[in-house]
This record gives structure tokens, sequence and C-alpha cells, in this order.
């Protein structure tokens, strides 16, 4: 049995990372590469992969953001956004 | 792979759960922990869909999505959080005023004038009740007088900006200067709260889990100007700065130089926090996930309760116990005489070499010592101790009584009163400054102790502010003398 993503590895093709979108723009999580007790607080917080994640503010001085996933809105430090590998939303749909 | 937990009606039944667990592992890594929590979503997903009606779903932006999008922006993101925090202050002392001055008159001319009679009535020597009620009971009357009203408008009104949701905003807003200066955001939260009273900042400072933001938090929490600390700014901006304005400008003058003391005790904290993070607590930063939760009406009858039980009363509590030794001590060294003096003026008189050269005076640095325990009975102890052995201004004579507290309403008479002690706008100058950055009262020295339970944090959050401030004020003597 191999996961989806392997987190080693967590850039696919057409996949982008979390500090790179624009205000508002939306995505799906595929993979933190965060590990250990940070990781474990993201997911707490609803940074699952395979969930719809939202840029929802951005603080006056452009950093942190806050990104609205799982009905919830987390503010996280751009060092962090760049670690969680995200594919960007049909903009179609 | 089946990933479904605890479903309802699910099959409880786990041969060699170790077992399998063991050899997930193997195969997954942290994929499993991601799996796992996939599936607790999408199971709390499906029970929500079925059991909740979301009802009223708005079209566009909610009120929430609005109000975030104006109180974190780059226009008014900043102007909003300091209108916010003036609004408080301002209610804070403008309302506290009329009940600060009913309480005086309760405790310190009716209760006080009951308690000589009684004591006359029963024949006490004069020692006894001078220092019982002179002393002990003046001291806690003028900090419940001063204290109790600010706390009970600060601390409600603050809690409900907190049960509003808004402070996360503000720890967001933050967060860039706090993590330049290798702090954490939610730091701005304790600052903010420091404003009411620095023993209630540092406890506040729990929400910060990484220990080495939160001791940067506890160490610099003091340059958070406290309730206690307002009136003296505000007294001395006014006597001392107001009046160099032309008229009409004075209140402003003042006004502003009680905010810009203010400020630079904000900038102190970026400053100092930014120096003890590349210092003494060096270290990784640690990482920031803040929830900013969904805004909602505050709770006022709740919030007015545990804001007063668990706040206000603790921190007054606290103060009253410190503040009535003080009183009794600022007694008895104004009326025990040692060698044709009384020892307060002993004191005083070896104070003053160190208190010039702070460009203050030794009155001042007498007023700071014995109002270690509550930094509200400064401004009387130091009007007490310059009418009473400063000065021998017939004009002035009798307006005070050896170890007992004064105050007067009338700016002018302060201002008289003071200037024939000798200060100087530099002293006033000073003062503010010295108002700024000294060591905490000793309610905040113990609560920092309880907090971080070491001798040596405890040392430093007490030296640091308090050799700063002589830094500060020793250079600016100097400089001012050296220039005229």
């Amino acid at each position: 049995m191999q996961p989806l993503i392997q987190t080693e590895n967590p850039t696919p093709v057409g996949a982008t990372t979390l500090d790179r979108l624009a205000l508002h723009q939306a995505g799906r999580i595929l993979a933190l590469g965060l590990e250990g007790a940070e990781r474990r607080r993201l997911l707490d917080l609803g940074f699952v992969p395979g969930a719809r994640i939202e840029v929802e503010l951005e603080n006056p001085l452009g950093n942190p953001r806050a990104f609205r996933v799982l009905g919830g809105v987390v503010a996280l430090r751009t060092e962090q956004a760049a670690r969680i590998t995200i594919a960007l939303e049909n903009p179609a749909s | 792979m089946s990933t479904t937990i605890g479903a309802p009606g699910g099959n409880h039944e786990a041969p060699d759960l170790l077992g399998m667990v063991e050899s997930a592992r193997d195969g997954y890594g942290d994929a499993l922990a991601d799996d796992a929590m996939e599936a607790y979503y999408a199971e709390a997903n499906k029970i929500t869909s079925e059991v909740v009606d979301a009802q009223g779903r708005h079209q566009g932006l909610s009120f929430d999505r609005r109000l975030d999008r104006i109180l974190t922006s780059r226009i008014w993101g900043f102007p909003a959080m300091i209108l916010l925090l003036w609004g408080v202050l301002w209610l804070t002392v403008a309302g506290a005023n009329v009940p600060s001055a009913m309480l005086a008159t309760l405790t310190m001319e009716h209760g006080y004038n009951l308690l000589h009679a009684a004591a006359n009535f029963l024949g006490a020597p004069g020692w006894l009740s001078g220092f019982l009620i002179d002393g002990v009971y003046l001291g806690a009357a003028w900090v419940f007088s001063v204290m109790l009203p600010p706390m009970a408008i600060f601390f409600p009104l603050f809690t409900m900006l907190e049960d509003f949701g808004y402070l996360p905003r503000v720890a967001f807003n933050l967060d860039r200067l706090f993590h330049k200066a290798g702090a954490h955001g939610k730091q701005a939260l304790s600052m903010m709260m420091g404003l009411g009273c620095n023993a209630a900042g540092i406890v506040s400072t729990r929400i910060i889990d990484s220990p080495r933001e939160r001791l940067i938090a506890i160490l610099t929490n003091n340059f958070s100007i406290c309730n206690g600390r307002w009136p003296t700014l505000i007294l001395i901006g006014t006597i001392f700065l107001g009046a160099l304005a032309p008229a009409g400008l004075g209140s402003l003058v003042a006004a502003t130089s009680v905010v810009a003391t203010c400020l630079l005790g904000v900038a102190f904290t970026f400053l100092v926090s930014a120096v003890l993070s590349r210092t003494v607590l060096r270290g990784e930063t640690s990482t920031f996930s803040l929830e900013l939760p969904p805004y909602r009406p505050p709770r006022i009858m709740q919030t007015l309760y545990t804001s007063l039980i668990d706040r206000t009363l603790l921190v007054l509590w606290r103060a009253l116990i410190m503040a009535a030794p003080a009183g009794g001590i600022i007694w008895l060294i104004s009326n025990i005489t040692v060698a044709d003096q009384s020892i307060a003026a002993h004191l005083i008189a070896f104070l003053s070499p160190a208190g010039w050269l702070l460009g203050l005076n030794g009155v001042i640095l007498l007023a700071y010592v014995v109002a270690i325990p509550a930094n509200e009975i400064i401004i009387p102890t130091i009007l007490m101790l310059t009418l009473t052995i400063a000065i021998k201004d017939p004009s002035l004579a009798g307006m005070a009584q050896a170890g007992v507290m004064t105050e007067f309403a009338d700016g002018n008479l302060v201002r008289r009163i003071l200037t024939a002690g000798g200060w100087t706008t530099l002293t006033g100058i000073n003062l503010m400054l010295f108002c700024l950055l000294h060591n905490p009262c000793s309610t905040t020295i113990l609560t920092i102790w309880k907090e971080t339970r070491s001798a040596k944090w405890t040392a430093l959050a007490t030296l640091l502010p308090l050799l700063l401030g002589i830094a500060v004020c020793a250079t600016i003597a100097a400089l001012v003398r050296l220039t005229s």
C-alpha cells in the first residue's frame, strides 16, 4: 500500500505552495512538509490533505496571512505556509 | 484499507490491534496520521451533514468576513487598533475620576475621621493611632480608591474585546513586528493587558506555548504602563510639560507627552525583545499558528462577573496586602527621629546625590523605594515628603503632616509646591521616563516568580527595566546640563 502523496517528495507537477497563492485564491491541500508537534497542530486545526483552502486575509504588513480551511480561519507565517503543498483549484469549478 | 474510525454502529472487535498498528506504521509514516485525520474529518462531515441544518446561508460575504477585511486591512488595520485601545484607555481614565473621588471622600475623609475619633475615644496613644490610621489604613485606602475604579472599568472592557474575538486580530496584525523581534505575535495581547496591570499581563502570557517566547513576553511586560502609573504621568505631563505650551495648547501637549511615553514603552518592548532573543534567550522561533475565531456578541453579564472576580479583585487584593505595610513604613520613617532628623530626612539626604545624577532628587527616589508595593502612592508620598522635609517655605507650611500622604486637586498648587522643592522641567521629564522605566511593583515581581519559578528570570525582570531607567535618565540629565 503506497500513500497517494509522498511527503518526502511533496511537489507533483502542477502543484504549488500555500505562500504563493494570491489573496482569495483557493486550492486543495496535497501534503504538509512539516513534522512532529507542528504537523499535529496543523492537522488539528484542519490542515488535512484533501481539504479546500483559501487565502482569507492578509495582515497590514503582508505577513502572516490567514487561511480559511474546513470552516475555520487560521493565520500562518510565510515560512510555514511555504511548507504546505497545494493543488490549485480549477477556476472553472 | 478501511479508514473508518469510530463509525456509528461499526465493528468494535479488534484482533491484534498493536500488530496492525505496527505493520501500518511501517508502510505509512506520517501519512498514517494524515489518513486518520482525513477519516476523522470525513466522518465529522458526514455526521454534521446528517444532523445539522444550515439555515440562513448568506449570499456573498458574511458579516464576520467583511469585518475581518476592515480590521486587518492595510489602511484601517492599525488605525482601528489604536482607536480601540485609545477608547478603552480614555473610558478608563475619564470614567474612573468620579468614583475614585467618591471613594477617596468615603475612605480618606469619613473613614479616616471616624477611625481617629474612635482612637481618641479609646484613648489610644498618638504613635499607635498614627502608625495604624495615618500609615497602614491611609496607604491601603489610597490604593483602594485610586485603583479600584479604573480596574473595574478597564478589565471588563478588555475582557469584552477578548470575548468579541478582536484580540486574536491584534496578534495577527502585529505579528510581523514581534516576529522581527524574535518574539510571538500573541505577546501583543499580554502587552495590551499590561496597560491595565502588569501582574495580570504576566499571567496572560500563559497563552504563549513556547517557553522562550513566553519569557520574552514576561521580561518586557513592565514596559506597558499600568493603571497605577497613568495618574503620575498625567499629573506631571500636565503641570510640567503642559505648562510650557502656550495657553490653550496645554492639555494637548500634556496628553501628547503621556501618549508619547506610552509609545516609547512599546518601542522598548520591541527593542528589548529583539535584544533578549539574540542574547540570553536565543533560540529557534517557534511556529505560529493562530486561530481567528468567528466574532460573537460579548456575553456582558458573564464578562462582568469573570473580569471582576478573576482579574479586578485578585489584583486589588494583592495590591492592598502590599500597600498597607508600605503606608505603615512611610509613617514610621517620617516620624521616627534619629539624631535630630527623621529617618526619611536621612534617607533623602543619602539618596540626593544619586537623584541629582539621574535628573531627579532624593525625595523621588525615596518615594520609589517605599512605593515598590504600589505605584499608586508615588505622587502622594512625594508631595508629603516635599512639604514636610524638602522645603521650609512658610506660605506652604502646615499643608501636610509628617507621614500622612497628601494630594491636592489644584494643579497650580502642586506645581508651586514641587517648584519650591527644587523641581525643573528636567525633573518632570525624567520622572515621566523613570515612571516608565523602573522595577516592577512587588505584586508583579511576585507574579513573575510564581509564573517562572526561577530566581534568575525574576531578578532579570526586576533589574532590567530599572537599569534601563537609570541609564536613560542619567544620559538625559547629563545632556541637558552640558548643553545649558
